[in-house]
């Protein structure tokens, strides 16, 4: 453990370790000066600008298009604002955001998101490990054939899936309930959408349906990273296949399997369009996004909905925080710079 | 290989300027800026339909002489969506919006904030003259009208002439809620009414109110501090009787609680079909589902028709009214000449024309006259008695508050309780149009 101490001090981050090796070359006391862009070579100060005109340009992009609504958003919250009495806008400080609080309508959406986070996340994340290790084992020839397979409901539109997902379980059009008949519970007066707990199962089988794929192609990136080396050393010392996993392959894939969860988490938390489709938020299926959506669109009171949206983006910086500082997700590593 | 040079060299030789011009000019022309459109072009911003406002639209504009053109710009599907969309225009001062086809509820919220142009009073005799009672309040907001009346919709009583027989129900009469309640539960059937959690149960629950004699708003014009439910009355909890009966006797079937118009129209035309309440689109989707051979000529001849059902016997039903009215955007370069494309798109002809290819009811009580309405419509007569006594939904700049918050509260049907939902959703709406609660 002593020894990273002073590794650390000399290289503080993967980013800076780069131009100060290089720039180090013919200059003795790196270590003091090694911060002053004097030091940095040609050839890296080249690479830098290039950086920067390549980013740049999208990079001032998106704060345009992220950054200036946000603090519109910030800025509207503070106000009572029905867009369709423009002359009554008034200046109340945080208390759209007391009434917000304040309201088990909030608290309900509030759980309710978290629900399906944490389900359909957990969920994925099996289905999609299983389908990572059979396209990871899958014989090369029909290997590009089932990765485009499993692609297939990711590249559906979600709205599209989210009516076809409907009108399967539609009480009038749909062919579940006559299909599935023999299981125990479902018959053919069974209403999936008429209370929360059958209405929320058939929303979260669809989203689970639709992004198992991205999660375990996450997977699969970082099934492909863990070297076969080290399952060989552990087939021979006598591991069995699933100590194989526990001890060698998940804890080496485990930075590919935190950011997996992290943009799958922050995806579902922000989830709208099967809600919207489904049940419109009907009968305990009001989520977080529909609530904004209700305030800001359909009312048209824009200061509470964009309460109710700051109040949204705080959620998702806290999964974000939540994510990188306390699970220390590495958002760097997975690029393949490790 | 040729093409792959040709595609690669171009870009290096073309100098960036002509790029970026082309990109400016595409952007604009795609976004509609550009002086290509002449000043007589009317934009008239339509709902869906079966292609008759755009065919009213072309003939007007050859009849006007050139004095204008009608462009059509399609609407979203739903009247919700429409209105969010419409309210935003007119709130940015959109000028595109010369002419809009609106749904009756949402005209308050519009008129209020003075969103709508002011309808000239020349205008406004010619539109109104033989206009069903209901259409012209629905056009209506403090008093003035505010839109122009053009068709008016509303549902009527639909029935199983089999099963009204099989439970001796005489149809040549009004019939009341408890009757067909009766019908349902003793010929095992279900009940064609609108459970769902959306505007079809405001719909349903304002129907309800007003045939006992009440109404959910006491009155429409106050502001969101003062206003005041009529939902605690001796008429909403009547209401609340009949659809918590429908719901937990399970007269409804079980897709009750996800049921909408379209929704009751399939059960009503499946084998437990006994009596539904609906819009009149429900024949020519019947007679269309007949001739694509998805449906027996023997359920068509089966149905029948009549006014809504009462509430008591011996108080008039009060049917729903819907339909469309036309505004013209306050913003709009070109009031007087919309106004005057108005008034041509409202005629007695054009009117008729509009029920007979897309069926839905002209607001104009001449335009029955037509021959061929008879014809392709046999409840016509029905339809025009039913718009005589039928009556708008809460008339309010808060409607979608209020109509929310009924959906929220009063659906599903089984939930419903008489001795506590219409004091509860009475509470929460005034709170909700306080501030103090989300929506």
């Amino acid at each position: 453990m002593t020894s990273a101490i002073p590794a650390k001090t000399t290289t503080a981050s993967p980013a800076e370790a780069g131009p100060r090796l290089e720039a180090g070359s013919g200059n003795g006391n790196r270590t003091k000066t090694g911060r002053a862009p004097k030091q940095y070579s040609d050839r890296t100060r080249a690479e830098r600008r290039l950086g920067w005109i390549l980013a740049g340009p999208a990079f001032i992009i998106m704060l345009l298009v992220t950054l200036y609504p946000i603090l519109q958003a910030i800025y509207e919250s503070l106000f009572r604002f029905r867009l369709t009495a423009p002359d009554e806008r008034a200046f109340i400080g945080l208390e759209n955001y007391l009434v917000i609080l304040s309201d088990p309508v909030w608290w309900s959406g509030l759980w309710t998101t978290v629900f399906i986070t944490v389900v359909t996340v957990l969920v994925e994340l099996v289905l999609g490990f299983a389908l990572a290790l059979v396209m990871h084992k899958a014989l090369k020839s029909v290997r590009g054939l089932l990765r485009t397979a499993i692609l297939v409901p990711y590249g559906i539109i979600t709205v599209v899936s989210a009516f076809a997902w409907f009108y399967a379980f539609d009480i009038n059009s749909g062919y579940v309930n006559s299909w599935f008949a023999w299981l125990p519970g479902i018959d053919e007066n069974l209403n999936w959408f008429a209370q929360g707990p059958t209405a929320l199962f058939v929303i979260m089988a669809s989203e689970i349906w639709k992004t198992t794929p991205f999660i375990s192609l996450l997977l699969l990136a970082g099934l492909a990273q863990v070297p076969d080396e080290l399952s060989e050393a552990a087939k021979v010392d006598g591991a069995t296949w699933w100590e194989q996993m526990r001890k060698v392959i998940i804890p080496n894939m485990k930075a590919a399997i935190m950011v997996a969860v992290l943009f799958r988490a922050l995806d579902a938390f922000r989830i709208f369009d099967n809600v919207f489709i489904m049940t419109n938020g009907a009968y305990g299926t009001e989520v977080l996004s529909l609530l904004a959506y209700r305030q800001s669109i359909s009312r048209l009171e824009i200061g509470l909905g964009s309460a109710v949206s700051v109040l949204l983006f705080l959620c998702v910086l806290l999964i974000c925080f939540v994510a990188i500082k306390l699970f220390k997700v590495d958002l760097a590593g997975t690029q393949g710079g490790k | 290989m040729p093409s792959s040079r040709r595609t690669r060299t171009p870009v290096r030789t073309r100098p960036r300027g002509t790029v970026l011009a082309g990109l400016v000019m595409g952007t604009l022309v795609m976004s509609g800026c550009g002086p290509a459109e002449a000043d007589n072009t009317l934009t008239w911003y339509i709902n869906p339909d079966a292609g008759g406002q755009a065919a009213i639209a072309e003939k007007c504009s050859e009849e006007s002489g050139g004095r204008y053109s009608i462009e059509t710009s399609l609407l979203p599907n739903d009247a919700a969506s429409q209105r969010e969309q419409l309210a935003r225009r007119l709130a940015a001062s959109d000028t595109s919006l010369d002419i809009m086809s609106l749904d009756p509820p949402f005209i308050p919220e519009l008129a209020e904030p003075g969103f709508l142009a002011p309808v000239p009073e020349d205008v406004a005799e010619a539109t109104t003259e033989n206009v069903v009672e209901g259409a012209i309040a629905g056009a209506t907001w403090k008093d003035e009208l505010v839109t122009v009346p053009f068709w008016a919709n509303t549902q009527i009583l639909w029935y199983r002439k089999s099963v009204a027989q099989a439970a001796g129900i005489d149809t040549t009469n009004p019939v009341t809620w408890e009757q067909v309640m009766e019908a349902a539960r003793t010929q095992e059937k279900t009940l064609g009414v609108q459970g769902a959690q959306a505007e079809s149960m405001t719909v349903w629950l304002n129907a309800l109110i007003e045939s006992a004699g009440g109404s959910i708003i006491v009155d429409p014009e106050a502001t969101a501090d003062t206003v005041e439910l009529g939902l605690d009355t001796d008429a909403g909890i009547a209401a609340a009787e009949v659809i918590s009966t429908i719901g937990k006797d399970g007269l409804g079937g079980p897709g009750l609680p996800t049921q909408d118009e379209n929704a009751s129209l399939i059960a009503f035309q499946g084998d437990t079909g006994s009596f539904m309440v609906n819009w009149p689109f429900v024949y020519p989707a019947t007679v269309a589902a007949v001739e694509a051979g998805t449906l027996d000529q023997a359920v068509l001849d089966d149905i029948g028709w009549g006014i809504y059902p009462r509430m008591s016997e011996d108080q008039e039903a009060a049917p729903p009214l819907g339909g469309i009215n036309l505004g013209v955007g306050a913003a709009s370069d070109n009031p007087e000449l919309a106004y005057e494309a108005i008034e041509c798109i409202v005629s007695v002809e054009n009117q008729s024309e509009y029920f007979v290819t897309n069926g839905n009811p002209p607001a104009n009580t001449e335009a029955y006259e037509d021959p061929r309405i008879e014809e392709s419509f046999p409840m016509a007569e029905t339809i025009r008695d039913s718009l005589q006594v039928a009556a708008p939904r809460p008339q309010t700049p808060f409607y979608n508050e209020v109509s929310t918050g009924i959906q929220q509260r009063w659906a599903p049907p089984a939930a419903v309780d008489p001795d506590s939902t219409p004091a509860s959703s009475s509470d929460f709406i005034t709170s909700v149009l306080r501030g103090e609660q989300l929506l």
